[in-house]
Parts: structure tokens; C-alpha cells; sequence
């Protein structure tokens, strides 16, 4: 009924990060409308919802991406307390996007550099944060490569080689290797063979719950939502209409939208 | 001793949106209370509300009204007023679901699937792996199929891995979905067995038991519920 049994680390720390009141509109067209939520550390928030109820609008907010029209976005920095990640300098955006946050995007090429070895992709963000001995980062590099069940012989092999499920996975391992405490997917399995889904799923499960992550995600597959995500926010139109315990939203839902959502779901 | 489980005014209805804003009323101010070491078998017709209450036990339905406290000695918490961190805490720490049907977590083998709610609270792989072993013999899974993934077992090994699953840690509070509904008669014994154990470490237990020789075994009272009167539509001729 539920996704993964799991601890929630930190249970008395405060929360990771804050949305107030997110606002944006493309023109005159509203894109996102008053969005409030907190994110717990080592919490999955899983966003639902069809194309263009704003989830991923929401999502480049979240990560800087885009600047909101009204609104804020609070971050739990250590040693400094709850930033405004909208106010922060280019310089400190850049370190915490790079060293506190990773981004998955749905299509791999948009998160790797295709022109570089799969062991630079992963290399490459652990020396942005100072790592220089080649042998580590080679080694550091391998080791990661293995997690996300890529063989060490393909280390030196340019991601265009890859298949796309490889290549996904090699994105995620970008991400994850320089330890990231929040880490953002943007339908991370999206266009992907349902057997390739299948893998990475168990992948992302095991690394949440190994690393302590928080995740947001975004996604229009309420399957992955179940699996991966402790709690859900239902999009439409811009706005939140209905959020709580996945398995609750999931199994009683509310709100008409969500109703529609979840008895669209054809069986397989 | 105070009950662990104490349900007060509780009230539910399904409201469906998309077909035609049927209201369906299935209960209201039910109150239920399960001490430490009792068993309560829900009973009543089917769509009475059985299922429907030990979900909102669980926190998978939402109640309209009325409280559900779980209470421990880490205080109590209600159910149906906690917001989801709360109660995916509590589902780690106090709260058992055996339901009939398992949900089958791509590529995961049985035996850390059955071991995970003890890994989730902290114990070591190993004796997690053993207890979930000792589970997994006792409701007679062939060890060969121990480290696969039970997507591809039959229907009564995958409700038999997740009876497994739903024992495997000492939760203070059990929900039972007719556990041993579709079972042989082997089988049944075993899940009267743990049951019994259950009870006598101390847990609270709610459960759907329609087999009545399981039923009378296990269960110190029998609570029913009776399907709540929905005003019946005028007919339109």
C-alpha cells in the first residue's frame, strides 16, 4: 500500500525547503498560482498532474531555473539558516546548484555533456568542487558508474554511445556523486522502455533511501509517484488542489480532478 | 491499562466526483477500542465499512470526522488528523498492514522484501534476513524462490510473501486484511500461529477475518458494523 518502509532521517530538524505563495505567468497566461509546501529532509514530494498544470514550471522555480512573479523560495543552507535562493548572488546560486542540489532533467542529453567520456561527465562535478588527483576522480567515477549498474569498461565511452535507459542513468549518477542533500527530477522516466522504467525505479528507491535524499519529482505516471514518493501535491491549472500521503491521495482521493486522474489509470 | 487503539465519533462517506456526485455514506460516530494484547474481529455484510475502517487505521483513507488515537508509549498520535510525515513514522514504528494483496516492487527479491520493515527500524541486514527466513518457512515459500523477485510467483505465494512482510517486525498495532482468505489449510495454521504470538508479545490487532474456524481462534470479540442506510433515489418513473 505504501511506497518503501523507511526512516525519515533528522526527525526534529526543520524543514529542507520552503515554498510561500509561488506565482508566475508566461503573458497573460497564469502558469503557477499561489503554490506553498514544505519539503522534509529525506522526504520524496512527488508532483502530479497533466501537461501544463504548472509541475514543471513549479519544478524551474524550485531549482533557480525561472524567477516567480510573488513568492519565495527558502532554502536550509548549513551554518546559515533558511536563504532566499532567488536572492543569492550568480556565484552562490552556481555552488549550491553544484555542490547542495542536482537537477535530473526527462531527456539525458539536456543533463549531460555528450561530448565528453561518461567518466568526465561524472568526474567533471566533483572537480567544480575541488577535487584534482585524477586517480580519485577516475576511481570516484567508477564507483559511481557501478551503482547506477554501468560497467567499469564503459567509463571511457561518450554517452551518445549509451542507450537511453544508460544514458538516464548516467545523469543520475552526474547528480548524485558530489552527495547532494536535495536532488530535483523532472519525469526522470519518461520516455523510457517500461522495462528500462522498471530498473531505474528500483535504482532511484534504493539511492533515496540509502543517501537520505530529498527528492522533488515531477511526474504524470502515478505508478512512479506510488513507488517512489512519501507524500504528493496534485497540479492543475496552475494550482495545488489537493496534497497528502501518496497511498491516501492515491486510493481516496478528494478533489474531482483527482478522482478523474486516478480512474483514468487504464489497468495493465 | 488504556486501550492502543481508540476510534471516537468516526464518520466516513465517499463522495464520487465523476460519477454523478454519489454520495456513498459508509459510517458514522463508530467507536472502537483494542487493547494491548486483544483481538477484534471486524465483522458485518459486505460494504458494511470493514475495509474501509482498518484502512482509515491506517491512514490510507481519510475520515470526515471523529478522531483515531494510536497510542504508545511515545504518546498518541490520531490518525486522522496527522499529516503524512507523522504518519509514515508511525507506519514505521507502530502500525502492521497484512493485506491479501502485494504490491510488487520491480526487481526486489522476496526475502528483502519481507525484511524490510526491520531494516527500515534499524536492525542489521543480517537478522532481518534471518527473521524474514523463519517467515518465509513457516508459510512454506521454497527457499529457491527466496531471492527472486515475486513478480512472476503465483497468487498465493505473493499473498503468502506479503502475510511474511506484515509479521516480520513486533509492530504494537496490527490490521488484518482477511490473512487468511485463499490460504490451504497449512498455511491458515501458521497465520492463526503468528497471530497468536502476536497477541500474546502484547499487540493490539483489528482484523477482517471471514474464516470463521480462524476467526474463533484468534478473536476475544467480535465488533460489527452494519451498512449505514443511504436514502434511497426516488425511482424516476
Amino acid at each position: 500500500m505504501s511506497a518503501a518502509a523507511r526512516a525519515l532521517p533528522v526527525p526534529d530538524a526543520g524543514p529542507l525547503l520552503c515554498a510561500r505563495g509561488l506565482t508566475k505567468s508566461f503573458g497573460a497566461q497564469p502558469a503557477l498560482e499561489g503554490v506553498s509546501f514544505d519539503l522534509w529532509p529525506g522526504e520524496v514530494l512527488g508532483v502530479v498532474g497533466e501537461s501544463g498544470s504548472g509541475k514543471t514550471t513549479l519544478l524551474n522555480i524550485l531549482a533557480t531555473h525561472l524567477a516567480p512573479d510573488a513568492g519565495r523560495v527558502s532554502y536550509d543552507w548549513p551554518e546559515r539558516g533558511l536563504v532566499d535562493v532567488h536572492a543569492l548572488a550568480e556565484a552562490e546560486k552556481r555552488r549550491l546548484l553544484r555542490s547542495h542540489w542536482g537537477f535530473v532533467h526527462q531527456n539525458p542529453r539536456d543533463g549531460l555533456r555528450m561530448n565528453v567520456s561518461a567518466g568526465a561527465n561524472v568526474g567533471e562535478k566533483l572537480m567544480a568542487l575541488g577535487l584534482r588527483h585524477y586517480g580519485k576522480l577516475r576511481a570516484r567515477a567508477e564507483e559511481w558508474l557501478g551503482k547506477v549498474e554501468i560497467g567499469p569498461e564503459r567509463l571511457d565511452d561518450l554517452p551518445a554511445t549509451y542507450s537511453g535507459g544508460m544514458q538516464q542513468r548516467l545523469q543520475i549518477a552526474r547528480n548524485l556523486v558530489t552527495e547532494p542533500r536535495l536532488v530535483f527530477m523532472d519525469e526522470p522516466t519518461g520516455g523510457l522502455d517500461v522495462s528500462v522504467q522498471a530498473r531505474l525505479l528500483d535504482l532511484l528507491r534504493k539511492l533515496v533511501a540509502e543517501l537520505g535524499l530529498a527528492v522533488v519529482i515531477v511526474t504524470h505516471d502515478l505508478a512512479v509517484a506510488r513507488l517512489l514518493a512519501d507524500r504528493l501535491m496534485v497540479m492543475r491549472c496552475g494550482r495545488v488542489v489537493e496534497s497528502g500521503l501518496t497511498d491516501q491521495v492515491l486510493d481516496d482521493p478528494h478533489h474531482p480532478y483527482t478522482q478523474l486522474l486516478v480512474s483514468s489509470i487504464l489497468q495493465a | 491499562m488504556q486501550p492502543i487503539i481508540r476510534v471516537r465519533g468516526l464518520a466516513k462517506q465517499f463522495v464520487l466526483h465523476t460519477q454523478d456526485e454519489a454520495h456513498i455514506p459508509v459510517f458514522s460516530g463508530l467507536d472502537l477500542d483494542v487493547r494491548a494484547g486483544e483481538c477484534v474481529a471486524l465483522a458485518g455484510p459486505s460494504g458494511a465499512g470493514k475495509s474501509t475502517l482498518l484502512r482509515s487505521l491506517y491512514g490510507n483513507y481519510k475520515p470526515d470526522a471523529g478522531a483515531i488515537l494510536i497510542c504508545t508509549d511515545a504518546g498518541c498520535v490520531d490518525v486522522a488528523a496527522a499529516d503524512p510525515r507523522t504518519i509514515i513514522e508511525l507506519r514505521r514504528t507502530t502500525l502492521g498492514y497484512v493485506s491479501q494483496f502485494l504490491r510488487v516492487i520491480p526487481r526486489v527479491p522476496a526475502i528483502d522484501i519481507v525484511a524490510e520493515p526491520l531494516t527500515a527500524l534499524g536492525r542489521p541486514a543480517g537478522p532481518a534476513r534471518e527473521r524474514a527466513a523463519e517467515l518465509l518457512t513457516r508459510l512454506r515459500i521454497p527457499e529457491r524462490l527466496w531471492r527472486l523477485a515475486p513478480a512472476t510467483f503465483s497468487g498465493g505465494e505473493q499473498q503468502r510473501v506479503n502475510i511474511a512482510r506484515g509479521f516480520a517486525a513486533a509492530y504494537p498495532v496490527l490490521l488484518l486484511d482477511e490473512p487468511t482468505a485463499s490460504l490451504d489449510p497449512d498455511n491458515r495454521d501458521t497465520v492463526v500461529a503468528l497471530i497468536l504470538e502476536a497477541k500474546a508479545r502484547g499487540a493490539a490487532i483489528a482484523g477482517i477475518l471471514h474464516d470463521e474456524g480462524a476467526r474463533d481462534r484468534v478473536a476475544d470479540r467480535v465488533f460489527s458494523l452494519t451498512p449505514a442506510v443511504a436514502p434511497e433515489p426516488c425511482p424516476a418513473c
